[in-house]
């Protein structure tokens, strides 16, 4: 594999680390924590809204999250062909 | 059948079950007792996972503390999974790149350092020696309350069945059990909870039945009806926080960042066939594990519920028969402080003093007993705490025994050990890790709970930020890591034993650094770590052309193969 392609692999990774791992940070210490009391005053059902990010809402988006970077890294993977199928 | 027969049965055939599956799939390699020969299928890795995360205390322990902490309890559930995203998107993929067998291989041969690899293992052994005790203590906890045998008869019976399966069956005998345990644990946990949410809100989904309208046709919400008889009682109201945001920040990134930086947790990535492979078993290890995290927080409110209005005002004389068994046990404790013969629970804003001393520990044992559920459900909660501490325990004892086998003997003392007898030391290690753990669980020191914070926060503040640099940072070389480790170990360790050991008089907010507690002070000493790693490479050579080609290499999938045998 050239040096180049390498690096944009590398690159790629990492900008994909950096929009989700932001995003990981948002619901937990963001609307779980820091944003949490603003948050409560808005209500869905019977649950306030920075209460269930904390304790159901960012476990949720934690998961999908996981899943999200396995189709990106898998479909990175391809592109640059250095999957361990090829 | 009465309760005690239920639980006799069904801890019977559980434990059938486990010795089962661990004869069927015994080990007969050193590759194969490390780390299942990496042929385990991702999904039924990430399952393992989870049982060999899930401990004691995720089962029996955390609904309980939510139950008292209300909001704030929200640390324990994003701590313990949120880490699960740092481990498969910068962690799990590269190790199993590396391949390797244990964490202290990775740190020792990307530092090319033997301190280094001693101070892994000193951590790594140290890590789980504290965990592994309490697992055994929650097996003594629930043979003497349900099954009426002496505490430490019920340790011995768990230290045989462990002894059993890890020591025969290593890696790949406790992945296939653990894949059992979790079958029965999450089963036990979710039998009684649905059954609590379709008796309180008639909703069967109990992550959406605490967020419902109660069954009894007041149309009130669950949790309004919740923070309404907190504060009647003197309790701040439920779904209110108490704790200082920044304590809370740092407390949820220490457990985060521990979760990522356990040993016990890291090698189950090394036990499947790719490095795609590893990033989707962290992923289904967190499906499974929240599962459980999130119905915990359902299962806390709807016990809180039910605990202050079953309790609040009854004459003693009519409370129900669970207060009184677990009074036996000492875990519920009452006193008639104005002898009128009344119950009275209160909290600290209340007029009238409380009387009664509840061991947050026995909310999720007591659950069932106390929502009136049938036997059989409150035996099935047994058999599930039993499968959460056993499979915790046997993942522990096997980074224990890798440690000392491969990591110390092997790779340190004697480099030229047969893989026969490199198995035999494996074994052997483990047998004696089990003894240890029991003379802890039958004798456990006074600061088990506090111990374990220490655990969390030193693993923060040790193998994260290393390892999290051996991959994404080529310059940080082995002066870096090892003043990392040390600074980010000694300043936590410090912190800790000054207030949980020496101090614990001056153990509150007014004394603590910045308002930060122990439990959350590895997150510091985790950015410390980082800071003088960082520093310290700048200032010192390079890391040699052949590690810095090593990172390279780790960092490309292609060409991973499986886990290697020794020597290669």
């Amino acid at each position: 594999m050239p040096l180049s392609d390498r690096r944009r692999y590398w690159r790629t990774n990492l900008k994909y680390l950096a929009v989700l791992l932001s995003i990981w940070f948002v619901v937990s210490y963001g609307f779980g924590i820091l944003l949490v009391d603003q948050l409560d005053t808005i209500r869905v059902g019977g649950f306030r809204l920075g209460f269930w990010f904390a304790q159901q809402g960012s476990i949720y988006v934690f998961v999908v999250l996981i899943f999200v970077y396995v189709r990106l890294m898998n479909r990175l993977d391809k592109r640059y062909d250095v999957d361990e199928d090829g | 059948m009465n309760v005690q027969a239920w639980t006799f049965t069904l801890v019977g055939l559980s434990f059938a079950l486990y010795i089962g599956v661990a004869i069927w799939s015994r080990a007969r390699s050193t590759g194969e007792f490390y780390v299942a020969g990496g042929r385990v299928h991702p999904v039924i890795n990430g399952m393992a996972t989870a049982a060999d995360w899930m401990s004691a205390a995720s089962f029996i322990s955390m609904a309980g503390l939510i139950a008292f902490m209300g909001r704030d309890g929200s640390v324990y559930l994003m701590g313990w999974t949120g880490g699960y995203v740092l481990l498969a998107l910068l962690i799990a993929p590269y190790l199993r790149k590396f391949g390797k067998f244990t964490v202290p291989d990775f740190v020792g041969d990307r530092y090319y350092s033997s301190v280094a690899r001693v101070v892994a293992v000193v951590c790594a052994m140290f890590v789980s020696f504290t965990y592994v005790a309490g697992q055994m203590r929650g097996v003594g906890i629930v043979f003497s309350r349900f099954l009426n045998i002496d505490i430490n008869h019920g340790v011995f019976i768990g230290m045989g069945i462990v002894f059993f399966y890890a020591v025969l069956g290593g890696m790949k005998g406790i992945t296939y059990t653990q894949v059992a345990q979790y079958c029965v644990l999450i089963f036990a946990y979710l039998v009684p909870a649905i059954f609590i949410s379709l008796l309180m809100t008639g909703v069967v989904l109990p992550q959406l039945g605490f967020g419902s309208t109660l069954a009894d046709g007041s149309g009130v919400f669950l949790l309004d009806k919740l923070d309404g008889l907190s504060r009647e009682l003197g309790f701040d109201a439920y779904t209110s926080g108490q704790r200082s945001t920044l304590d809370v920040f740092a407390i949820t990134a220490a457990l985060m960042v521990g979760t990522a930086g356990l040993p016990h947790v890291i090698v189950r990535f090394y036990t499947v066939p790719k490095v795609a492979a590893a990033r989707s078993s962290a992923g289904w290890a967190l499906v499974f594990i929240a599962l459980l995290y999130t119905t915990a927080p359902a299962v806390a409110a709807f016990a809180r519920t039910n605990l202050l209005s079953t309790i609040a005002e009854v004459p003693y004389q009519e409370v129900p028969p669970w207060f009184t068994s677990w009074e036996a046990t000492g875990l519920i404790q009452y006193q008639d402080l104005n002898g009128d013969g009344l119950v009275q629970y209160r909290g600290p804003n209340a007029e009238l003093a409380n009387e009664v001393q509840i061991d947050p520990d026995i909310m999720v044992l007591a659950n069932p007993e106390i929502a009136n559920l049938p036997t059989w459900v409150v035996a099935l909660v047994a058999a599930g705490a039993l499968a959460a501490a056993l499979s915790t325990a046997a993942g522990l004892l096997l980074v224990i025994s890798t440690s000392v086998a491969h990591d110390l003997l092997k790779r340190i003392i004697k480099p030229d050990i047969s893989e026969r007898d490199e198995l035999i030391a494996a074994r052997v290690a483990a047998g004696v890790a089990v003894v240890i753990a029991g003379y802890f669980g039958i004798n456990p020191p006074g600061f088990v709970a506090q111990v374990v914070a220490l655990a969390f926060g030193l693993a923060a503040s040790s193998f994260f930020p290393v390892i999290i640099l051996g991959i994404f940072s080529k310059r940080t070389n082995k002066e870096g890591a090892i003043a990392g480790m040390v600074i980010g170990i000694l300043f936590t360790g410090a912190y800790i034993l000054y207030f949980k050991g020496f101090h614990p008089e001056l153990n509150n907010a007014e004394h603590w650094f910045l308002g930060i507690s122990p439990e959350g002070i590895g997150t510091l000493g985790m950015l410390l770590n980082f800071a003088v790693a960082i520093s310290v490479s700048r200032i010192t050579p390079p890391p040699p052309e052949e590690i810095q080609r090593m990172v390279e290499e780790i960092r490309i999938p292609r060409s991973a193969g499986e886990a290697r045998e020794i020597g290669a």
